[in-house]
């Protein structure tokens, strides 16, 4: 990351399917990162479903884009932070979430989590450094 | 200060491009720079020049193209999202094998890169949509 990278979140707040937010939202953080900035995502409210595992979109005649989320270790894109509240007003916990992971090139490649779970409180204090947020 | 505008709903159908337009022109009137206005999900219907209002109803496309000519505006509709849609201008039509283009006055398509890059370039980004 360059000196004078900005910091960038992109908040994800719709469920995968029902509209094309998600989807095109992504398109976003893949070819953003290309440009080297310092790129976070947030999924909040019904925007915590994206991640959901296990998605079948077989009948609905939605193509499935939930596997791309799992190349997003690969394009630098590792902090994917989830709010708790959102999870658990809809009885889901982080099991129910992808295994998503990256290699950290500063710690010999070792694999970590991407998904990390914050409290809106922490969120909050999350969004008030970004210099740029899209939210979606 | 330098402002990029993203535009994310179609015009009429939602407010989100009235509202980007009104504070894009107080922001010019005001002596502010505008980096770019950057069209995307819904909000590439905003470049289509085949947009017929009722004559007693806003034009919404011919004020953005018109607010362009006159600043100069970098107005981008982003390529992925207008394909979907159905926005094309003569060199898309081309590729594509389509018998018209419908793009607007002032508007060109152009890759999300635009997108990042205003974020970039601009102190401040103002989404408008829901």
């Amino acid at each position: 990351m360059g000196n004078g990278a900005k910091k960038f979140m992109y908040v994800n707040r719709r469920a995968p399917y029902g509209t094309i937010y998600a989807l095109e939202g992504l398109e976003v953080v893949l070819i953003g990162a290309a440009f080297d900035q310092d790129v976070c995502m947030a999924f909040v409210d019904d925007g915590v479903f994206q991640l959901k595992k296990g998605q079948d979109t077989n009948e609905s005649n939605m193509k499935n884009f939930s596997p791309t989320y799992r190349a997003l270790g690969d394009y630098d894109v590792n902090k994917l932070y989830v709010e708790k509240e959102s999870l658990e007003q809809r009885g889901m916990s982080e099991d129910d979430l992808l295994e998503l992971t990256y290699e950290d090139e500063e710690d010999d490649y070792k694999e970590k989590p991407s998904i990390r779970i914050v409290n809106k409180e922490e969120l909050a204090d999350l969004m008030e450094q970004q210099d740029v947020i899209l939210n979606y | 200060m330098k402002f990029g505008i993203l535009v994310n709903e179609g015009p009429y159908q939602h407010q989100a491009s009235d509202t980007a337009f009104n504070f894009t022109k107080a922001a010019l009137d005001k002596g502010h720079d505008i980096v770019r206005v950057f069209f995307y999900h819904d909000g590439v219907n905003n470049g289509t020049r085949l947009t017929t209002p009722p004559q007693d109803d806003r034009n919404l496309v011919n004020q953005w193209s018109e607010l362009a000519k006159e600043h100069e505006l970098d107005l981008v509709v982003c390529v992925a999202a207008a394909q979907r849609r159905g926005i094309v201008d003569e060199d898309e039509a081309k590729r594509h094998g389509k018998n018209a283009d419908n793009i607007a006055e002032g508007f060109h398509i152009s890759g999300l890169g635009q997108l990042i890059e205003m974020g970039i370039k601009a102190d401040r980004v103002m989404a408008f949509g829901d």
